[in-house]
Order: structure tokens, then sequence, then C-alpha cells
């Protein structure tokens, strides 16, 4: 026995055909959910703005109002003669919300009296309510309130107007506070929707990923439906898939079945030749004659061999689609091969060495797929061993794994790894002399495989091959 | 080695200029490539330190230092648009109509972040001394009693002693006077006592005066035993060099005036202009405006101020001081109170 580092195990996975890639649908479904952000974002911006812009001239147009109305109850109709009382309060109230310059005109009867003279008047005469206007003044733009006071003066009405204004730069500062916390928001909102957008678009495309993730992870021949639950919209990907892969199956096993016809169509007729020629052979007295027999027996021999292993990789590939697992005694099935290969030993003298545990093996399997391994394993370690040695069959349990080691005496690897032994119709560079097909131990491989088990040749010290054949246990 | 090379000329014509000019100072610094020129009301006894202090850190400048009065200060650059780089009045209501009729250019000096909210207008006029307005007596008047502590004080005293008192009172002149009247307007409306006072002051024919100067002079020359409403860095400068003054901080409020600085439109050099500001409100500026006599630092905090001091509000309000019909009603009212039968 020897526990030489195994050679790879599994032949690598075919190449994937290259696949033309047109853009990407999670960066146009991120890149349309933030435009749409952006968007909002930016109404949201416009609508607070335009609102600051309002409550903001509104406050002043109060604070305005009230302050012009306190400047014309200071008018007062005095001795035929008019006083002007101007509280300072006044103007240091209306400055006091954002430091703005003051302007002030009072007309009596339609004259100028005092203050900013060539301020402008308001548009139409107001009442006693206060009219608010804007206008440009001193490279300014005021907003300006201006309120009418009648009184009596020698019995004569006479109307005083009264025009108060300022700089909207308070008003601008809170508008401008106030958009600059709206940009703020918008900015905020943007931002926080770059990883929403994000979480969204992995979220949508999520189905996508895992069908993909299904059915690359499948073995070479798992061609079974994907039966995965999917979104309404990959309904009809998915059928489509299906119905590829059903198309497939039925292609792979007409494929299958023809061979395995035409294997059976061969062998017979070639057991017949083989019978007639060995018939021959023993009537045939002429040397010439008979090691031409001998001949055409050893062709039809290696021919009814591959026809036999390419029924059996017919079959193996069959049964890898429709996996058909049950529990059994691999210890039983070992031995019962075993004892099937002591006659053809015997023939060479070949000693098979056979330990296993007392106790069962159960694993869990497709019987006949592994019955089909064991058996190409013993029979080439038997066909490759030389005359009158020893072919040593262990079975041991191992880390929960049911491991069949069959180790011989033969002319070893030659060279060649498992990877390209395992190619079907490959041998090895040293076997010319023996007949084989080179599917046995693609046969071996592929059950492993289908059966999550896993195989290995290794070369043994003093010469010969050691197969080890794992299998979960039960 | 520093090396100022002083020039005082009192030119009273100077053909350039067509408002009044009291005094011309030109100082230069080490090594002058340029020249920042200041309009201003203080008289260069009292700049001259804070320039040489100035020149000291740019020897690169000379300073033209032009003294006018507050109205002349005013005529010059609305109406003739002089070229000055910095205008320093203690006209506060002028600098604020200067500076609301858009004759001042928007600074922002990195030293003016310990600046008090009250202590400047807007980004265009920066308060950067604060001078308490008040009442000077003469020691001799008063030896042997307590000097009055409030306004209500002064006027009982006034009245109880009329044939002491006439004609030994002295005040501004409010009709001939700016800060004569800016204190007036700011009395009458702090305090409901100013016009019981003025009427006092008129039955006792108190004497009226143009300006400070005037009227400690004749203080200490024993014309006049009481000065009512006076700048202090005139008061107390006068009170240290003669210890015969005796300076009083009305208890009931005592008037802080603010003395201000701006940036006019018409500089030709607005930023050697906000270089000297900048300076005025540094702590080297302020350390040395404290330690000219009698000016309070405008940074110190209002905690280290007398609780009873009262700076005179930097707005528009100052505006209403300056309409003509308020004016002459004042005055009128003044008038009134001053001439009684």
């Amino acid at each position: 026995m020897t526990d030489q580092p195994p050679s790879p195990a599994l032949p690598p996975r075919p190449r994937v055909a290259r696949v033309v890639l047109t853009g990407s649908l999670r960066r146009t479904l991120v890149l349309q959910l933030l435009v749409v952000a952006a968007v909002v974002a930016l109404a949201l911006f416009i609508a607070i703005r335009i609102s600051a812009d309002k409550a903001a001239e509104a406050a002043q147009d109060a604070v305005l109002g009230a302050a012009t109305q306190s400047l014309a109850d200071g008018i007062r109709a005095e001795d035929s003669a008019v006083d002007l009382d101007l509280a300072p309060i006044t103007f240091s109230m209306l400055s006091a919300m954002g430091e703005d310059r003051v302007f002030y005109r009072v007309d009596f009867a339609g004259q100028p009296m005092t203050g900013y003279v060539d301020l402008p008047p308001p548009p139409a005469t107001p009442g006693g309510a206060p009219q608010f206007y804007t206008a440009p003044y001193r490279d300014h733009v005021l907003r300006l309130a201006a309120v009418t006071r009648r009184m009596l003066i020698d019995g004569k009405t006479v109307t005083a107007l009264v025009v108060l204004g300022q700089t909207r730069l308070g008003q601008k500062a809170i508008a401008d506070s106030i958009a600059s916390r709206a940009a703020l928001l918008g900015v905020g909102f943007f931002i926080l929707a770059v990883p929403l957008s994000l979480l969204a678009a992995r979220a949508i495309l999520g189905p996508v990923g895992r069908v993909t993730e299904a059915v690359s992870r499948r073995g070479p021949h798992d061609l079974r439906p994907v039966n995965q639950s999917v979104p309404r919209e990959l309904g009809p990907l998915i059928g489509a898939l299906n119905g590829f892969i059903l198309r497939l199956r039925g292609a792979l096993s007409r494929t299958e079945t023809f061979i395995a016809e035409a294997a059976h169509h061969i062998r017979t007729p070639l057991s017949t030749v083989r019978t007639e020629a060995e018939i021959a052979l023993r009537q045939s007295q002429e040397e010439g004659t008979r090691a031409r027999l001998r001949s055409v027996i050893r062709s039809v021999e290696e021919s009814s061999r591959s026809a036999g292993q390419l029924l059996e990789h017919a079959l193996v590939l069959y049964r890898t689609d429709r996996v058909d697992r049950a529990e059994f005694d691999l210890g039983a099935l070992l031995a019962a091969q075993v004892q099937s290969f002591h006659p053809t030993a015997d023939l060479r003298e070949i000693a098979l060495v056979y330990s296993a545990p007392q106790t069962p093996v159960p694993v869990l399997g497709d019987r006949l797929m592994i019955e089909a391994a064991l058996r190409n394993i013993l029979d080439n370690a038997i066909k490759y061993s030389p005359g009158e040695a020893q072919v040593e069959i262990t079975l041991t349990l191992r880390d929960g794994r049911a491991e069949t080691r069959v180790c011989d005496r033969g002319r070893g690897l030659g060279g060649s790894d498992l990877v390209e032994l395992s190619q079907r119709f490959r041998r090895g560079g040293n076997v010319a002399d023996i007949v084989g097909s080179g599917l046995g131990l693609t046969i071996v491989l592929e059950v492993a495989e289908a059966s999550g088990g896993s195989f290995a040749l290794s070369p043994r010290d003093g010469g010969g091959t050691c197969a080890l054949f794992s299998l979960p246990l039960r | 080695m520093r090396a100022f090379l002083a020039a005082l000329a009192v030119s009273l014509a100077s053909p350039a200029l067509g408002f009044e000019i009291e005094e011309h100072l030109r100082m230069d610094g080490a090594a002058p490539v340029a020249t920042v020129s200041i309009l201003s009301t203080t008289d260069s006894v009292t700049a001259r330190p804070l320039l040489e202090a100035f020149l000291a850190k740019n020897p690169d400048l000379s300073v033209d230092y032009v003294v006018a009065s507050a109205l002349s200060v005013q005529q010059a650059i609305v109406d003739e648009g002089a070229a000055f780089d910095l205008v320093i009045s203690s006209a506060m209501d002028l600098q604020v109509q200067l500076a609301n009729d858009g004759y001042a250019l928007p600074q922002m000096p990195e030293t003016a972040g310990s600046l008090p909210h009250w202590a400047h207008w807007r980004d265009l006029v920066y308060g950067f001394a604060l001078e308490p307005v008040v009442i000077v007596v003469s020691a001799r008047a008063f030896a042997g009693r307590p000097p009055p502590r409030t306004r209500r004080a002064l006027i009982d005293l006034l009245r109880d002693n009329p044939e002491r008192f006439r004609q030994r009172i002295g005040t501004y002149d409010p009709a001939i006077s700016g800060a004569g009247y800016l204190f007036a307007t700011q009395d009458a409306g702090l305090g409901n006592t100013f016009w019981r006072l003025a009427e006092v002051m008129g039955r006792l024919d108190a004497r009226l005066y143009c300006c400070s100067g005037e009227m400690i002079r004749d203080l200490a020359e024993g014309r006049l035993d009481i000065a009512y409403n006076v700048v202090a860095s005139y008061a107390l400068a006068q009170a240290n060099r003669d210890r015969g003054l005796t300076v009083l901080e009305p208890e009931d409020f005592t008037l802080l005036l603010i003395r201000t600085a701006l940036v006019p439109t018409t500089a030709r050099r607005p930023d050697l202009g906000a270089k000297v500001l900048s300076f005025l409100l540094s702590v080297d500026g302020q350390t040395r405006m404290a330690q000219a006599s009698g000016m309070y630092s405008v940074t110190a905090p209002l905690a280290s101020l007398p609780p009873s001091a009262r700076p005179i509000r930097l707005d528009p309000g100052l505006l209403a001081n300056l309409d003509k019909i308020r004016r002459a009603a004042f005055l009128g009212e003044w008038q009134a109170a001053m001439t009684q039968p």
C-alpha cells in the first residue's frame, strides 16, 4: 500500500464559448434610478427655493408695512403746518432683519417734504393700507411700501404720502440660507439614492444571478430542467432554457442509444466470428493458418471488449442523467466483484488479496454505475499485472468516505497522468501489447463524479499502480 | 531702526481740495512705495501714535492724514468725490448715512472676528474705538462737596444753586455741532431727564460751544464749572494733564460714542484703506487705542464696560436724526428750552 499524493482527480471543464456583452442591465438600471433621483432632488430644491423666496418676501413685507404705517402715524397736523415725528426705532427695526439699507420719502400735498426725494413713487396712489412694489434705486433693487394719510389743515384736506424702502439683502440672506439647506437636502437625497439604487438593482437582478449560478454549478452531465422559482419576467427565459435542455437531452440520449445499439449489434456477430475462429483454430494443423487465426481471435476479442465498454459507457452516461440513488452495502458489492474476477486471475496465476471491514459499508449511489466502475478498476489491475503477481484490494473507511484501493504490480502509468488517461479512447503509451479500448478510466471517472466521489491513480512503491476510488459514506 | 520722516503741515487752503481742511499730516514708513490717504475727524496729536505703529508694521507705506470736521468729511466724499482710502469719523450718523447712501465699499477685515455686533453696521461701517460721553467738572467748584453722579442729581444741584452756577455750565450747541446734536438726540431718546436738564440749563444761561476743545479750555481756565456731554478722549487727556478737572461718567446712563471707519467708493487704493482698518481692529491697534487716554477698546467684552454704558446704536436708526424736519423740530424744542422769559 502506498500513500503517495493522488494525481489530479477531475478533468477541466470544457471552455465556455465567449459571449458578446452589450451594456449592462445593472448599470442601465442604476443610471436610470439615479437620473430619476437627480430630477426629484432638483425639483425639491426648486420648490423649496421658490417657497423660501415667497416666505421671505412675505415676512419682509410685513415688517416693511408695519414700519411704513408707524412712519405715517408720526405725521401730524399742527397749527396750519405739519409735524413729522420720525422714530429712529422704525429704521433700526427695518435694518435689523438683514442689516438692510433704508430709504424713505415723505410727500405732502404732492410735494416732496423730506427724505430721499428721488425715491421711486408707487405706481398708483395707495390708500391707508400699504402698497408694496419693487423698483431700482441707486444700483439696488428696493422693496418699497407706500401709504397715504389724509389730514385737515386750515379746513382743507391734504394728503401725505409716505414711502419706505429697503434693500432686499435680509430677504436674500434668508432665502439663500433656506436654499442652501434645500441644496444640501437635494444633494443628500441624491447621495442617499446612490447606494439605494445599487441595492435596488442588486435586488432586481438577484434572481438572474441565482439562476446563472444554479445552472453553471451543474455537473457536465446534469441536464435536468431548471426548476428554480423565478420572477414572472424571467419565466420565458427559463422556459426557453428548459426547452433547449430537453432538446439537448433528447439528442444526447439518441446518440448514446445509437452507440449502445451499434455496440450491441457489433458484439453479437463478433462472438459468432470468435467461436467460428476458435473452432477453425482447433481443426487447423497448419502453423501459418493457426497464427493467422490467433491474430483474428485477438482482434475480435479487442473489438468485442471495445464494444462492451462502449455499451457500458453509454449506460453510465445514461444513468448519470437520471441519478437513481439507493443505499447499498459497498463491501458486499466489492466482494462479489472480486469473486467474479477470480477465474480470470487464476488463468494468469494472479492472486487477489481482498480485505474489508467486517461491518457493512453503506453508501448512497447508483448501484449499477458503481458496479461498472469497480469492474473496470479490477479489470485494469489484473490486465496490466504480470503473471504470478499479486493484486491487493482494500476497502477502508476514512473521514466519512469509503475508500476502495486497488494496487497492482503492473507497468505503472508510463509517464501519463490521469487527466490524459481518462480521455475517451486514450490509452497509456506503454500498453500497446494488451487488449484495451481506452474507455475504462473514463467510465470510472464519470461514475466517481456523478456519485459525488473521487478517483485517483498513483504510482506504487516498488513498481505498479494504486487506484483509489472513494465514495461518500451514507 | 525705525526712521520716520514726519511732516506736519497746517494748510487751510489746499488747491486740490475744495472742502475745509483743519490739519494735514504726512508720515513716511522706512521705505515707502505707496501712500494711503486718510480723511479723519480725529486730530493729528491723537492719531499720531497709532499711525506710527501702523507704519512700523508697514514700512513700505506712507500715510497722508487729512483732518476735517465731520460735515466737511461728508461734503468731501458726497459732493466732491474726493479720493481717500479710508474715512474715519466720530459722527456716527453721518458715517451710517454715507454707507446707507452707497458711498462705502464692503470690507471683511480678518481682524473683525472679535468685533461685537453693535460695533459695526453690515460690512460697511466698522467701529474701532469707544469714547464715553461724560460730564467734566472743575475740582475747585466742588471742593468740599461730592460732585453729582447722575443727571437727576445734576438737575437738583443746579436748581438748588442757581446763582452759583449761572453761566458756569457749558455744553455743545446742537444747532452748530454735529456731535452735540447727536448726543442731545440720544440723550432725549434714552431718558426723560434731558428736557428738564435743558430747561434748567436754559434758565441758568448755559454757555453753548461748537467744540469740545474750547469747552475744556474754558473749564481749565476757570470760566466754567461744569461741561455737560463732552467726549472723554479730550476730557480725560485734559484731566490727566491738569489735575484740576474731574471726569464724571453719569451713573444713570453713559453714552458711548463709537468712532468708525469706512472705505469710501472714491478710494484709489481700497486695499490700503482696508489694511489700515484691519490694523485698527487688530490686537495691536486696539491696545494702542486703549493706551490713548479715554478710549475704550471696541473689542473688549461688554462686561468690562461699566454697567451704565450705552453704546449709541450704529444702524439706520441714526438716519432719523438727520431728517431735516425732525432736526428742525428738535432744535425748535431745544431753542424753546434754552431761551426762557
